[in-house]
């Protein structure tokens, strides 16, 4: 997703196993979080784009280069403390105040054989 | 001056409302038109909500996909539902706003499924968030995600990573 190289090194799954494969060591829980708002510009954009609807790019750019920045944090997390997997991964978004929204990724990192 | 203002207001509201309404209704149909087609296109790729891998000898590959969107609904579905909340009941207007952002998502989903050359991906999970701008309270935008686990038999792999 966010870094397809890391990914090669670090699976990232949201199964709780990955077929074919053991879990030798279970390391317990990583995550990797991060706030991010909108631009001004953006908004007005978005506030204008808003009377005709329809998808708001600016948005689903900024929601996605959010999600990624978690998961890289989250990935990094794993890599610290010797997993070669996180699996069970899981998203979740909260909007904080108006412009602003916590994206988190969680997972459990793990050593695969 | 005041009745000029006034008069000025409504005719403001008017034109935002039929300019909501029908480029609204438009760009919901070409969505939904280019939504169709995708679908078609993406038919290939499966995409199921089971918690584990089907019983197969091969080994798998895997990989996190996702797609995600953020919708808005125009100006005259804003005012319509404004209108319907003080009676109640289904918000139509609103349905098709959600079904289109996650029949989009899911289609985002696919495309990278596909990309890694995938045709099965599992535990999908589908999120969704208020998005609020800053311009005005609940500037009704939605984000819809979509993401799960794509498979492909390992054989396509040059060396096992161990």
């Amino acid at each position: 997703m966010a870094n397809p190289l890391l990914q090669d090194k670090l699976l990232v799954s949201n199964l709780e196993i990955v077929p074919g494969r053991r879990v030798r060591t279970h390391l317990g829980m990583v995550q990797g979080s991060t706030v991010r708002s909108k631009h001004v510009g953006r908004d007005l954009l978005a506030g204008l784009k808003n009377i005709v609807g329809g998808e708001l790019k600016g948005y689903t750019e900024l929601m996605q280069e959010a999600r990624d920045e978690a998961t890289a944090r989250m990935m990094a997390q794993a890599q610290s403390i010797g997993a070669n997997a996180v699996l069970n991964v899981r998203y979740s978004a909260t909007s904080i105040t108006m412009g602003a929204a916590e994206i988190l990724a969680y997972g459990t990192a793990v050593v695969l054989e | 001056m005041e009745i000029i203002a006034g008069f000025f207001n409504w005719i403001v509201f008017l034109v935002l409302l039929a300019l909501g309404y029908f480029v609204g209704r438009w760009k919901e149909h070409a969505h939904y038109a280019s939504i169709r087609k995708r679908e078609a296109q993406y038919a290939n790729v499966l995409a199921f909500a089971v918690r584990y891998p089907p019983d197969v000898v091969t080994p798998q590959d895997c990989r996190l996909v996702s797609g995600s969107v953020v919708i808005s609904s125009d100006y005259f579905k804003q005012f319509v539902a404004g209108l319907r909340t003080l009676i109640g009941g289904q918000l139509s207007s609103y349905e098709s706003l959600l079904d289109r952002a996650r029949r989009e998502a899911t289609l985002r989903m696919k495309a990278e499924a596909q990309r890694f050359g995938s045709t099965l991906v599992i535990n999908v999970k589908i999120e969704s968030t208020t998005v609020s701008g800053g311009m005005r309270k609940g500037l009704p935008a939605m984000e819809v995600m979509t993401y799960g686990t794509a498979l492909k038999p390992a054989a396509a792999r040059a060396e096992p990573t161990g």
